[in-house]
């Protein structure tokens, strides 16, 4: 058969030498067809070319013979990374649909409201570096008697990340009616995660519980960065550390659990390591830098604050978050 | 950023020496080399991170995974060598309490595991 399309080729080209019409220039544009048809690569469509202008032209030079030849070599390689080429962006599509499956998972999922309080104050923010993101908050109120969040950083990604946020919502909502205390939630998610996740995944989540009566802070942590307390009495910062091992890493494991009173003034801000770890291009900021930044806006709402947080240190790296950024505040007392 | 993982046996012993940082970029390097080994039963391995200046959470991964792995094949991990900043991490995420993690290199070797 290629035999056949071999000297159909040669006439078509012999007549559009001759004619230079634009006929016989669409007669071979159509023609190009054929050769898909019958499977034939464009490396063979050159070699095709050349022996009918062999034919046509016998008296060519021979030089002129071996650049097609070079041509032929050279498109046999091109055809190859091409290929490669397309089955790379096909695989890109895939993971992209994947991407875009979590993202909605996600984001219908794990939809989280504000707790509205009378004596506290809370703000929030959440900023992806990519996509998607592995931090999860979630808030649990009742409006009136308290108000929990969980800061959490999943560590992988794609749907399993989604389907490890699904399960920590799961989890505490599974809770709430018995309003239990941190050391416990973070019990409860670990098993659950833990028979659940693959070996590399893990996940960081620190937990706390703001109780009106007595205005307690109640919290532990899951392998969590540790949490700043601003004291407005001292005008100071303390570190909230509680002992806890990752969530999803064995199952046994004890979360230790501490409180503290919030006064007129005091907040707790509370960070995923997107923002402790913040990059810029002289290297990590130093601690002290978020302190000397949350101490400026103290006197602001929390929402204030945490926004001031990410504006300045987003501006540090340009914004180009090297890892998601997530900040929430609890501040005790009056509202601006 | 680069990251390299050498190997070197002695004894009954896989000793990993880790140079560099690890991080998203760099982390699947380590991953594929430890994974050469992790299902070896009972096998006793050490880290040695003396020259590893960061580590971030999906380089964490990389540890838990291999700890996990080693530990359902009855095989014993050592980390040695951390400086003050992967100490924290270890000690943040509670993996000090689980992981035999010693800061400095020993003295006595043969002691390690």
């Amino acid at each position: 058969m290629p035999k056949e399309v071999e000297k159909q080729y040669k006439a078509l080209v012999n007549r559009y030498i001759n004619t230079k019409s634009e006929n016989d220039l669409y007669a071979g544009q159509k023609f190009s067809r054929r050769f898909i048809e019958k499977e034939i690569s464009p490396e063979e469509v050159i070699g095709i070319h050349k022996s009918a202008l062999m034919e046509l032209f016998p008296d060519a030079p021979e030089d002129f013979w071996h650049s097609f030849d070079f041509l032929i070599e050279m498109m046999i390689h091109y055809g190859l990374a091409l290929q490669e080429h397309q089955s790379l962006i096909r695989k890109q599509e895939e993971l992209e649909l994947e991407m875009k499956i979590a993202e909605k998972v996600q984001n219908t999922l794990l939809k989280t409201r504000v707790p509205t309080f009378s004596d506290l104050d809370i703000g929030f923010l959440t900023v992806p570096a990519k996509q998607m993101s592995g931090d999860y908050i979630y808030f649990l109120s009742d409006d009136s008697n308290y108000a929990s969040v969980a800061v959490a950083d999943v560590i992988g990604k794609g749907i399993p990340a989604a389907l490890c946020m699904s399960m920590i919502k799961f989890g505490m909502d599974n809770m709430q009616k018995q309003n239990s205390s941190p050391h416990v939630v973070l019990d409860v998610v670990n098993r659950i995660v833990e028979e659940s996740v693959d070996d590399s995944m893990f996940i960081s989540m620190f937990y706390g519980k703001y109780e009106v009566d007595g205005s307690v802070f109640s919290y532990a942590s899951a392998g969590h960065e540790p949490v700043l307390l601003y004291k407005a009495a001292s005008n100071t910062f303390i570190e909230l550390d509680a002992k806890g091992l990752l969530l999803g890493v064995q199952p046994n494991a004890t979360y230790e659990e501490r409180s503290v009173v919030l006064d007129e003034g005091d907040f707790i801000a509370m960070m995923t390591d997107g923002v402790t770890e913040t990059r810029t291009e002289d290297g990590f900021i130093d601690d002290e830098i978020i302190k000397e930044i949350l101490t400026t806006v103290k006197d602001e709402s929390a929402q204030k604050i945490a926004d001031t947080v990410y504006q300045q240190l987003g501006e540090m790296q340009n914004f180009h978050l090297h890892d998601d950024f997530s900040i929430v505040i609890f501040k005790k007392g009056y509202k601006n | 950023m680069n990251l390299s993982v050498e190997l070197s046996k002695e004894d009954s012993v896989q000793r990993f020496h880790i140079a560099g940082e690890i991080d998203a970029f760099t982390a699947p390097v380590l991953k594929d080399k430890l994974a050469e080994v992790q299902d070896v039963p009972g096998l006793q391995a050490e880290l040695n991170l003396t020259d590893v200046t960061y580590i971030d959470s999906t380089g964490l991964g990389v540890f838990v995974g291999f700890y996990k792995t080693l530990k359902a094949n009855d095989g014993y991990m050592k980390i040695i060598g951390v400086n003050d900043r992967v100490k924290r991490l270890f000690e943040i995420t509670g993996l000090d309490e689980i992981i035999d993690i010693e800061k400095g290199v020993g003295e006595n070797r043969d002691a390690t595991l």
